[in-house]
């Protein structure tokens, strides 16, 4: 951070520096590459999240039991390294003596399912309205701005948990409603992007050249707004999966049984004093998921971001 | 200064209206209040008596302008489900959440700020790492798992605080604490990385060409213009804290309007969860028209527009 | 570097280097320099971006950014030791209050919260103990010495209510508060517009000798060194290569790189049109050590021992140094030295192919969201006719209309009145796509003008796609036959623009605008983001292409030397009016309106021994927003009478120059007197 504020304080670009006449510097990707290579926080979040991501993907193979398998007579039953615990339960179970671990890897599938959607929805909302705003401007750009305005004074998990409470309890209903109110970072991040990339000259370029206002919008502005929407894109999953787990915890998200982990937390609640690994582990779990997700995000911002002029 | 107050007011204005008016509208097209107040099972005819009594059957419009004049007036309506005034509700609930909402902003300032700002002086030392660590962690706990931690460690395990309820000033530490940390990370790096511009910035330069180091560097030159975006992002998390505050109160079973809110839904209560919204939208716009008025005593470039 | 017998040094610095440290390497941003000021004297720092020169300045009293770390054997100034002076130390003794500074970015440079009464205030207040009544005197004083109209009321104001011109102004009444005996202004004037600039340098001279100050001037601009120094130092990678007396240094430059950049300075030697020299490649690596001369692999002159061994530094006569294995470096026998000889001088056919006829554009502008509206009147009548062939240069402050005036050519800024017509053809009814294969546009800043996730191929292929000319092999066929033509290696086909030098980016633009084959190119100062080595390079291809593909530039600037180089005709704005349009020479030699004589009288050419003339014009540039009444130029005339005030004069034609003032005629006479 300091050695590159101070590198650009010097007016001197490691990149114009480091050039020779007759050697190139590295293209924009191989450079994020290469900086990729030696970001700890980068590479650490993105292993933690392909294991879990494998799990996620292939539970059916890798999880132990049927999550939704009740067994009454096994019911609360300890992780194996507790007293009374049994190899065959290697997490131990719940209430209803479904296998907690099995239970836990079949919820980084709805976690992971609803990060993504709900990250996606909302990308798609902000990121139109973004480069609505800030290609077109305007009325336009008020409007918007009006919107974010009073998007921003609604208190979004209450607003959430009505419109979830009204609309039906379901993964694909959790998945819109939290996409729906998650756009705001998108939209501020593309619409001050595209103010600034509006005003460049590769822009006037293609004016100049006979291209029309969507097609320089879409060709010319998107492609630089990539990095930055890759960057939000990974810190909203990792929001959107707090939202869920708040959702289903509070009882108006995820319906029983399916295995979320907030709702896991719900049900265990009830038995924390006595039996507080079934709220510790979906805990951790949750913990673990979204500290490799925004890892992985603030690892992406830090090697995408160049020390380009202006 | 006048135009800039007057302008930001009328701005505050028209947001509640809108958001009320589409909260209103979400409740008045999907769900049937008339059935809510009968009962599940209530027959047909005392269902269409209800609407007809409580004018349900009127246009949409009609009934939010209705409902809208009536606010304005300080009426609220009555509770479908305590069958009581919205507005005693509200009076009851609040005293809970505003303690529990400012001394969690108390409990956020003390941790963020100075984190922040020792980070900010001391770019990639130790105190940056892990004001750094601690915000990428703090981000990533589940708010209300937090909750239910500190309560097994400092209720159970160590029986210092009292588990729930919101009787006396013990109850409100662990709350205050869960509440406070969620704002943590954002401000504690509007802090870093704002003071870490400011102090990159060509005045401050100048500044220090004039002779001014140290604390008088920090304070008389640098302090004004990184407050600028603090106050902003401390508005906006005192009015987030109340929206907040539907978690951390039922983690801890208070009695505050977050957990009203939750029961209203629960209950499909609309005039009580339509109020309790735009109070809060209110409260957020107030919040954040108060911390344009402050930047704009701070900063002349906003003062005179 | 050593000692000369006469006059006392006030400061003596032996050894300075700083580096920066970055993740991989180091920087090594200044390398070993010895320099010495005289006390009373100017000694100019000159250099290209990056050569370090900034950075000397701000080593000096330790102003370094934090990650930079600075060593030297000594800073000696007038007995008070700056190497191992504490931060403490310097602040309270030093900065501020003996030595004073300014910087280039008038803009940033001042508290945006903090009035302008204030921050004069606490420069004095901090070091010494007067009252805050004494401070506010000395603050007037001063701002009243720095030519601010009504400084009283000034102390209220905030920085942004001054303009960039005024609040450089500020920012040296700041820097005399405490009477310094030492200033040192870094690039004070490279922000300004041309006549602010001559006002400011004036400025600093006239108070340099009220108050016997020693200056150091930190500079890019040969010109502004040439006349405002006393001795010069050139920087290049972070070494001083060629020191002496400016007129000295200027005149039997020794360095090949200092006879180098003298070569590349439109107008300096040869008549206009001749091809400028240019150095060849860029600047080294920064990083880790240099083996042998930083610009040997530059320099035409260079031998073997030039990359291995370190050159020695050569003492002409006392305080004349340069540093080179060259013993008799001297630029009159130099070998494979650039020619000289091609000469652009070629008829044009006189065929008018873009006529602008009274164009008036009014943009009306809103603040906020409850803002008033507010016209803005960005051109006014405006008229103009370029001709098959020929340069027109377009020559104005900021703010004088000069960027619409293109946009509307370029058919993206639709006129509220008036028409202009390409081939007799009216721009407003030719359909995007085959303007654009008549006209198109060369930018100022090549990082921006290239989008950075497009390699250089797909940029210059891009008009020929969005056209459908061709097929795919045939466009890129098509391409690198432009790249060809533009000097740019064909390697960089696949890479993307942050892999290239500024030089090559604009080398790409040029070749993205030639690929659809127009006929007209405006070109917006194409070459003022560029280091003057680097400009003369883009100089002679764009003369050369010309030549080659029969093209018409329309060529839009604010430095005078280039127009003096590159234009047949010149045209002058002044808030939205052409207020001056005529043959080059009779423009530049015998200008008619006030304006263009002032525009005329601040450029300033490499001319060592002259002083930094005063433009004769009061005031700044006025915000276009509160346009003057009659004509808009009267409030800074030195001329305007009573009827200037009232009537807006109209176009006139005069020796074959179109002026718009009513005292053309006599303007001349008047102004010379």
């Amino acid at each position: 951070m300091t050695t590159n504020q101070a590198i650009n304080e010097s007016g001197l670009t490691p990149t114009t520096a480091v050039q020779e006449d007759n050697s190139l510097g590295l293209s924009p990707t191989m450079a994020a590459l290469k900086r990729a290579r030696s970001h700890y926080g980068l590479k650490i979040g993105l292993g933690i999240l392909l294991v879990m991501a494998i799990f996620a993907l292939f539970a059916p193979w890798l999880a132990p039991h049927d999550p939704y398998m009740q067994n009454l007579p096994m019911r609360m039953l300890p992780p194996v390294w507790g007293e009374g615990g049994q190899w065959q339960y290697l997490l131990g179970t719940d209430h209803l003596g479904r296998d907690y671990l099995s239970r836990l890897i079949y919820g980084a599938r709805i976690s992971m399912t609803i990060g993504i959607g709900a990250a996606t929805v909302g990308m798609i909302i902000g990121v139109t309205l973004g480069l609505i705003a800030g290609y077109y401007g305007g009325w336009l750009d008020q409007a918007v701005n009006f919107l974010v305005t009073c998007q921003l004074a609604v208190p979004s998990l209450l607003l959430i948990m009505a419109l979830v409470f009204v609309i039906g309890q379901s993964v694909t209903v959790v998945i819109f409603v939290i996409g729906a109110t998650h756009w705001v970072f998108y939209l501020v991040v593309t619409r001050s992007a595209t103010l600034r990339l509006r005003e460049m000259d590769f822009v006037a370029a293609a004016h100049a050249m006979g291209c029309s206002k969507f097609q320089i919008a879409v060709k010319e502005v998107l492609p630089n707004l990539a990095n930055q929407i890759m960057v939000i894109f990974t810190l909203e999953v990792a929001v959107a999966i707090l939202n869920e787990a708040t959702l289903s915890f509070l009882g108006l998200g995820i319906p029983s049984p399916i295995p979320s982990w907030g709702l896991m937390i719900a049900e265990g609640k009830q038995a924390m004093f006595f039996q507080p690994w079934l709220v510790v582990l979906p805990g951790i779990a949750l913990f673990v998921l979204v500290i490799a997700i925004n890892l992985l995000g603030d690892g992406v911002r830090d090697v995408t971001v160049t020390n380009r002029r202006n | 200064m006048l135009t800039f107050i007057l302008r930001r007011g009328l701005m505050a204005i028209l947001v509640a209206l809108t958001v009320s008016f589409g909260t209103f509208a979400l409740f008045h097209y999907a769900t049937d209040p008339a059935q809510t107040i009968a009962g599940e099972d209530a027959p047909q005819e005392m269902v269409d008596e209800i609407r007809k009594q409580y004018g349900f059957d009127r246009p949409a419009a009609v009934q939010y302008f209705d409902w809208l004049g009536s606010a304005l007036t300080g009426d609220f309506g009555e509770s479908y489900f305590w069958k009581q005034p919205v507005v005693q509700l509200i009076v009851d609930h609040a005293p809970v959440t505003i303690t529990l909402a400012l001394a969690s902003l108390c409990v956020t300032v003390l941790i963020a700020l100075p984190l922040g700002i020792s980070a900010a002086l001391k770019p990639n030392s130790w105190v940056d790492r892990f004001a750094l660590s601690t915000a990428v962690s703090a981000q990533a706990i589940p708010n209300f798992w937090l909750g239910l931690m500190l309560i097994i460690l400092l209720a159970v395990t160590f029986p210092i605080f009292p588990v729930s309820g919101d009787a006396t000033w013990r109850h409100f530490v662990l709350p205050s604490l869960v509440l406070g940390a969620s704002s943590v990370p954002a401000v504690m790096r509007l802090t870093r990385t704002g003071l870490l511009d400011v102090l990159s910035s060509d005045y401050i330069r100048t500044a220090r060409a004039k002779g001014f180091t140290g604390y008088r560097l920090i304070v008389q030159q640098a302090m004004r213009n990184a407050l600028l975006p603090i106050v902003s992002v401390l508005a906006v998390q005192l009015g987030n804290k109340l929206g907040g505050s539907v978690v951390t109160e039922s983690v801890f079973s208070m009695n505050g309007l977050g957990r009203l809110a939750v029961e209203s839904i629960f209950n499909s209560d609309i005039p009580t969860v339509q109020s309790l919204i735009l109070i809060f939208v209110l409260t957020f716009v107030l919040l954040t028209l108060a911390a344009d008025l402050i930047n704009a005593w701070l900063d002349p470039r906003i003062r005179m527009g | 570097m050593g000692t000369d017998m006469s006059g006392a040094s006030i400061l003596d610095i032996q050894n300075l280097a700083v580096e920066i440290p970055t993740d991989s390497s180091t920087l090594r941003a200044v390398r070993n320099i010895s320099l010495e000021l005289k006390r009373g004297q100017t000694l100019g720092i000159v250099g290209e971006s990056g050569s370090g020169k900034s950075m000397t300045a701000l080593a000096l009293m330790n102003l370094l950014p934090p990650a930079a770390k600075r060593s030297a054997a000594c800073i000696n100034f007038d007995g008070a030791d700056l190497t191992h002076a504490t931060e403490q130390e310097l602040a309270s003794k030093i900065r501020g209050q003996r030595i004073g500074m300014i910087f280039q970015e008038p803009m940033t440079s001042l508290n945006p919260v903090y009035s302008i009464g204030r921050q004069l205030r606490e420069t004095m207040t901090l070091h010494r103990k007067v009252s805050d009544a004494d401070a506010q005197k000395r603050a007037i004083y001063l701002l009243e010495k720095v030519g601010l109209p009504d400084p009283a009321s000034r102390l209220k104001q905030y920085p942004h209510e001054l303009s960039g011109g005024q609040r450089q102004r500020v920012m040296i009444a700041m820097a005399l508060m405490n009477e310094p005996e030492l200033l040192i202004a870094d690039e004070p004037t490279t922000a300004l517009d041309v006549t602010i600039q001559a006002q400011i340098l004036h400025l600093l001279q006239d108070l340099q000798k009220e108050f016997g100050m020693s200056m150091i001037l930190i500079t890019h601009d040969l010109g502004v060194v040439s006349r405002a120094a006393d001795q010069i130092a050139v920087m290049y990678a972070g070494d001083i290569v060629e020191s002496g007396k400016t007129a000295d240094v200027l005149k039997n430059p020794r360095h090949p790189y200092t006879q180098g950049l003298l070569e590349c300075i439109p107008g300096y030697q040869g008549a206009a049109r001749k091809r400028l020299g240019a150095i060849p490649g860029i600047v080294p690596s920064m990083t880790g050590r240099i083996s042998g001369c930083a610009f040997a692999s530059r320099c035409p002159r260079a031998a073997d021992v030039c990359k291995t061994d370190t050159p020695p530094t050569r003492e002409l006569h006392p305080g004349r140094y340069f540093v080179c294995h060259e013993p008799e470096a001297n630029a009159v026998e130099k070998a494979g030295a650039p020619d000289l000889a091609g000469v652009h001088a070629r008829p044009f056919s006189g065929q008018p192919v873009l006529t602008v006829e009274n164009v008036s554009i009014r943009f009306s502008v809103r603040r906020g969201l409850f803002g008033k509206r507010r016209p803005l009147q960005a051109l006014d009548n405006v008229s103009l006719t370029l001709n098959k062939g020929e340069v027109l240069a377009l020559v104005g402050e900021s703010g004088c209309g000069k960027t619409t005036l293109t946009r509307s050519i370029m058919g993206l800024q639709q006129p509220d009145t008036g028409s202009v017509t390409l081939n007799g053809r009216h721009i407003g009814q030719l359909p995007p796509m085959e303007r654009a294969r008549m006209i198109q546009p060369i930018f100022q800043d090549p990082y921006s003008s290239l989008n950075p996730r497009k390699t250089i191929g797909e940029i210059i292929t891009k008009p020929l796609a969005v056209h459908k000319l061709g097929a795919r092999q045939e466009q890129r066929e098509k391409a690198r036959r432009m790249m060809e033509l533009v000097g740019l290696p064909l390697r960089v086909f696949n890479s993307y623009p942050d892999q290239l030098s500024g030089g090559q980016r604009q080398r790409a633009a040029i070749a993205r605008a030639l690929v659809l084959n127009p006929e007209v190119i405006i070109c917006d100062e194409p070459t003022s983001a560029l280091d003057v080595s680097v400009q003369a390079q883009i100089l002679n291809l764009l003369l050369d292409l010309r030549d080659e593909l029969d093209l018409t530039y329309l060529f839009v600037t604010h430095d005078l030397s280039v127009v003096q180089h590159m234009a047949d005709r010149v045209a002058v704005m002044y808030l939205g009016e052409i207020v001056e349009c005529g043959n080059r020479d009779q423009v530049m030699s015998a200008p008619k309106h006030p304006y263009t004589h002032a525009l005329m009288n601040s450029a300033l050419s490499i001319s060592p021994g002259e002083s930094i003339p005063d433009p004769g014009l009061s005031g700044d540039f006025p915000n276009p927003m509160n346009r003057p009444s009659g004509c808009p130029f009267h409030p800074r005339c030195p001329i305007a009478n009573q009827q200037c005030r009232e009537q807006a004069p109209g176009p006139e034609i005069i020796d074959n120059t179109l002026v718009q003032c009513w005292k053309a005629k006599t303007a001349g006479s008047q102004l010379k007197s």
